[in-house]
């Protein structure tokens, strides 16, 4: 348990710091900031990779889970590189 | 110290330092400047996190196979699509991440949980990874056209009602299945409501409420990673997913207060249907149509040009021609800039993008509250396929469904020009007194071919 409040501890310090980083963001960046987000929300890859695999089950769902969690990684990242790319100053 | 928990200990101490990149690079993707680096930053943070994790997997074999198999779609899907296909894209690959995580949690539901605690976990990571999965996938295929269902058709009231009874079917298998035993195969119940329920969440929230959908999808799919964190207890799911969801969150609200309307409302509600406000556009009047050699030769006479850019403007595709034009004014001497509001189109920031792609430098547009000050030194307003964000109803009549929304003004500009294929409504079903105004003049066609006639005359 006293792992969960620790782990519950880091989780609400880094909702907190996200609103604050990112509360003054410009709205040229709304989409950017969008598509680079949800790259970063890929990191479920990470916990795709350490699933336990004890049955044919768990190793099919864990063989999804990456590719599935792989796409967004890559394909958010190039998209919001891309994109971010287009945006040019006078 | 055992050789496999040394092992653990290095991989937390690298999750730190990734944690801290992540940290970094969004708060870099906040800023113009430094948004590309930002970015670079959170891949890196991305590929290290991964890396570490992957030295002490048991049959990498499978995972590595997976992993390439992600990159080469994903990597595909991005560099192929057209840039004006961005927001259903992003719709896809958010879609994506929230399958990978409800997948975490059907797998972890397997290992059987061995306290309350994680079961909770389990059911609302599972929950919330499936909604974003289908709802993104709704979403996606809305942005596209790829499905076009209205809101009162049985099929929207079939998948919503199914969305309101996984809800309770959720807390039903969150806190009573835990304590009884079930005479059914609860979970296998509770996948399809989940899957069912996230299209019935989506399904009948209309198009130009897409910014806010989107933006909470956004946010769902980070959420659903930090509970998948807690759930495997690893710090950098909980930090990365936690700081996508607070960004989300930042940009839901943004959206809803642009709109002037509560996330409930825009989620739950939607627009109340126009039949009760329509009486009163009969007595509106006139609307005074101009030609396109009309329209060259105010605009040609203007010092000064506000261009705004609404859903329309994505629809005919016109934003290459509203570039050559805004070149050709600021070639005569007239300067140019452009209003953008940030509900306008599909997507937050999607006339941002659309006019990037078209190379409009960033600094020529502006936020309704740069514009609106100085409005009446506008010369020509030009709106093309603007139309709820321009409505003067928002300022003038307290009984109008979008009364109080912030507007971009355009009504106390000299002369306006609304471009427009036809007199009918905006998304939200609310007639526009704009178009019978003294100072505005119409331009019926597309908006593609009207902004080229313009551009024509002025090279000719």
């Amino acid at each position: 348990m006293e792992t969960y409040i620790l782990l519950g501890f880091v989780l609400i310090l880094s909702i907190y710091l996200g609103l604050e980083l990112i509360a003054k963001v410009p709205s040229t960046l709304h989409t950017p900031l969008m598509s680079g987000a949800n790259a970063i929300s890929g990191i479920a890859l990470v916990g795709a990779l350490i699933l336990s695999r004890d049955s044919d089950l768990q190793n099919t769902i864990a063989f999804f889970a990456v590719t599935f969690a792989s796409i967004n990684v890559f394909g958010g990242y190039l998209v919001t590189n891309r994109m971010l790319k287009m945006f040019k100053k006078k | 110290m055992t050789f496999l928990s040394e092992i653990t200990a290095i991989q937390n101490i690298i999750y730190i330092f990734s944690s801290i990149l992540f940290i970094t690079g969004i708060k870099m993707l906040g800023k113009e400047d430094t948004a590309v680096k930002g970015n670079f930053f959170s891949a890196l943070a991305m590929f290290i996190a991964v890396s570490i994790t992957l030295i002490d997997v048991v049959n990498p074999i499978v995972l590595l196979s997976g992993i390439a198999l992600g990159a080469v779609i994903g990597s595909f899907i991005a560099l192929k699509v057209k840039m004006t296909s961005i927001p259903e894209m992003v719709a896809l690959f958010n879609g994506f991440g929230g399958l990978a995580t409800f997948l975490i949690a059907w797998s972890e539901f397997n290992s059987i949980p061995d306290n309350l605690f994680q079961h909770v976990l389990v059911m609302t990571t599972l929950y919330i990874g499936g909604v974003t999965f289908t709802g993104s996938l709704v979403a996606y295929a809305k942005l596209s056209e790829k499905i076009k269902i209205a809101k009162t058709s049985i099929i929207t009231k079939i998948f919503t009602t199914i969305f309101y009874i996984s809800l309770p079917f959720l807390l039903y298998s969150t806190f009573v299945t835990p304590f009884i035993v079930t005479s059914f195969e609860f979970f296998t119940v509770l996948l399809v409501l989940t899957l069912l329920g996230g299209i019935g969440f989506v399904l009948p929230i209309g198009g130009g409420d897409m910014p806010v959908v989107i933006s909470l999808l956004n946010s769902f799919s980070g959420i659903a990673a930090a509970f998948a964190g807690l759930l495997l207890l690893n710090n950098v799911l909980i930090v990365a997913g936690s700081l996508v969801g607070a960004s989300g969150l930042i940009l839901t609200v943004i959206m809803a207060k642009a709109m002037n309307r509560s996330i409930s409302n825009i989620l739950f509600v939607g627009y109340a249907s126009s039949s009760a406000s329509s009486s009163s556009s009969e007595e509106q009047g006139e609307v005074s149509p101009i030609s396109v050699s009309d329209a060259y030769l105010i605009l040609e006479s203007a010092s000064s040009v506000l261009i705004i850019p609404g859903y329309g403007m994505a629809v005919a595709q016109a934003q290459h021609v509203v570039r050559e034009l805004g070149e050709l004014l600021e070639e005569n001497g007239t300067e140019v800039k452009y209003g953008i509001h940030p509900v306008a189109g599909r997507m937050p920031g999607h006339m941002n993008v659309l006019l990037a792609e078209a190379n409009v430098p960033y600094d020529v547009l502006a936020e309704p509250d740069d514009v609106n000050p100085t409005m009446d030194a506008v010369d020509v307003a030009v709106v093309i396929g603007a139309n709820d964000v321009v409505n003067p109803s928002a300022t003038e009549e307290p009984g109008s469904p979008i009364y109080g929304m912030p507007i971009i003004e355009v009504h106390n500009a000299k002369t306006v020009f609304v471009l427009k294929r036809s007199m009918s409504s905006g998304f939200a079903g609310v007639q526009n007194p704009l178009f019978f105004k003294q100072n505005t003049r119409m331009l019926f066609g597309d908006a593609k071919e009207s902004i080229g006639g313009l551009v024509s005359e002025f090279k000719d």
